[in-house]
């Protein structure tokens, strides 16, 4: 069995982001750059499968620009085979990234695609229900546990009211939640021998998809502030306070 | 053109947050229909119906249809979006599986998560969790948009005799199966709805001390949340977690105890009327979003907050 992970460059979930002066976008420059939180999450649940020995290869795939061969980079530090980075210079709707998948997807055949079930940067939380359409492939996402059973997979998902389990068959598409399982950090004999492992380069323009914007992006604002609160003394002010200045008890 | 709004409900009754998606759709065109897919769902339907904002109901039921899967619900959708400019639910678990489906089909770049209407083709929507707004315009001739509940007051709930129509369900997709839902029950009023939340954080240590959230909880009818360290650390189901990966919740007040307050965790209340904030960590960022803050081990104030509530009860009484 062959998966596929996709992997996405965003800014590190630890950065506080700052809104540009000209109101275009945020600030990237000089600025921490990291792995999707829950794309850690679906390239560890891929080389756990791989090491359970129900998988023989995992393959990961990112969409972005040049830098973001050090995303696939670290997916082979942590062990996937091999990677793909599919070259574009500008950022691209979830709808453009789903096609372009579905063209890697075409051409490597994987049985299942893993990915995070939401980019912490623009959170669509779209690509892998979209891919899934395209490819009329079942879904299961917000997975928090997977258990591989034959052609079939068991998810747990989780949702609103608490937890559901489905079936699907294979090949199919999951997308990962953070409680899936705990990414493993990359270590230094590893880091070195990823530097070896293969990382194709396609340009997105060579693989026949449209990737013309289709939401234009009027402008991006700070969200407004709150107003600064108080510290209280204690326990019996709290209480005063929100009883009678704040009114809410 | 006019819009279609996918209601979300459990076969008997309407999900509340149906109600704050027909007022958002409505906003975009006042041409709303709304569409019911379910397994007999007649009283659904006819609740839905009686939504004044509602024009008509579509009703589109089949044993497959039973248990909500996105696969077997998307084909309808898409197949009735032919007479549809905008195709609109809430941005939830169900909304948020859903949508993309429908969106790809239609060859639609979805709008995700929107918290304002603009105009029919522009919304506002926040990105990198709530600490940018981005105001986009959606080009596509077909819109699927999905919206946060919480940011829309829920439309007029009787009054309403929208016509029901039924539609012919699509087949069954066979590559997915529903198993079971393992859904935790509570007396408590909901996470998304309630008028006040009372969450923990990794500051509590162990689910046993949740119970000292609980009686909070208890004293101020208020529903329990938590940040995502601590349903990670098992102290409680992750139906509890407020934040960019879990809900977002906007209540009258909010009082986040032992939570460091994390970027992700902002993103799922900051929004909240009137916040509290009790940890023994001054410099926690949660106190910057904090109109009352108070800096104390959270063992000896919990008990204390009892108390002071306590009193007030025997006062107003």
């Amino acid at each position: 069995m062959k998966i596929l992970v996709a992997v996405k460059r965003v800014i590190d979930y630890n950065v506080q982001v700052r809104v540009k002066e000209d109101n275009t976008g945020v600030v990237t420059d000089n600025v921490k750059m990291s792995t999707n939180p829950p794309d850690d999450n679906a390239i560890e649940e891929a080389v756990k499968i791989k090491e359970s020995g129900k998988a023989t290869e995992v393959v990961a795939v990112s969409v972005g620009e040049e830098k973001a061969q050090e995303t696939v980079r670290k997916a082979l530090a942590v062990g996937a085979d091999r990677g793909i980075l599919i070259k574009a210079n500008s950022i691209l709707e979830p709808l453009a990234v789903s096609k372009l998948l579905q063209k890697i997807v075409e051409k490597e055949k994987p049985d299942l695609v893993f990915m995070g079930k939401q980019a912490i940067d623009d959170d669509c939380n779209q690509t892998g229900q979209m891919l899934s359409a395209l490819l009329n492939w079942p879904q299961a996402t917000f997975a928090s546990k997977i258990e591989i059973k034959d052609k079939k997979l068991e998810v747990t998902r989780e949702i609103d009211e608490g937890l559901e389990t489905i079936e699907i068959n294979i090949p199919a598409i999951v997308t990962c939640d953070l409680r899936l399982n705990e990414p493993r950090y990359a270590s230094l004999p590893n880091i070195m021998k990823a530097k070896k492992k293969p990382i194709e380069q396609i340009n997105a323009s060579d693989l026949g998809v449209d990737t013309s914007p289709r939401i234009e992006q009027i402008k991006v604002e700070e969200p407004p502030k709150r107003k600064a609160g108080i510290k209280v003394k204690s326990v019996a002010e709290l209480v005063q306070k929100l009883k009678n200045e704040a009114k809410v008890i | 053109m006019s819009v279609l709004l996918v209601a979300e409900h459990n076969n008997k009754e309407l999900k509340p947050f149906t109600l704050n998606a027909v007022t958002a759709a409505s906003q975009m065109d006042t041409d709303l229909h709304a569409v019911i897919i379910g397994n007999n769902c007649v009283d659904a339907a006819k609740k839905l119906s009686e939504l004044p904002s509602v024009k008509k109901v579509i009703q589109v039921e089949a044993a497959h249809y039973e248990n909500f899967v996105a696969e077997n619900f998307a084909p309808v959708i898409v197949k009735l979006a032919e007479n549809y400019s905008h195709v609109v639910c809430s941005a939830n678990t169900f909304g948020k599986n859903l949508m993309p489906r429908i969106a790809a089909s239609l060859d639609t770049s979805q709008v995700s998560d929107i918290i304002k209407v603009i105009s029919a083709d522009t919304f506002l929507r926040p990105i990198y969790a709530g600490n940018a707004f981005a105001t986009v315009k959606s080009k596509d001739p077909k819109k699927c948009i999905t919206i946060r509940p919480t940011s829309f007051d829920p439309c007029e709930s009787s009054g309403g005799s929208a016509p029901i129509e039924k539609a012919e369900p699509s087949e069954e997709f066979n590559n997915t199966k529903f198993v079971k839902r393992e859904e935790i029950k509570s007396d408590r009023p909901e996470l998304g709805t309630a008028r006040v939340v009372v969450s923990g954080g990794r500051g509590m240590q162990s689910g046993d001390n949740f119970k000292l959230i609980t009686s909070v909880a208890d004293k101020l009818n208020a529903a329990i949340g938590a940040s995502r360290a601590a349903v990670d650390a098992g102290y409680i189901s992750n139906d509890h977690q407020v934040g960019q990966t879990g809900k977002v919740v906007v209540p009258d007040l909010y009082i986040a105890i032992g939570i460091s307050g994390a970027i992700q965790h902002l993103a799922g209340m900051k929004e909240s009327k009137v916040i509290v904030a009790i940890n023994k960590d001054g410099e926690a960022p949660i106190f910057s979003v904090a109109d009352y803050g108070l800096e104390a081990d959270l063992f000896e104030a919990i008990p204390q907050f009892i108390e002071e509530l306590n009193k007030l009860n025997t006062i107003q009484k």
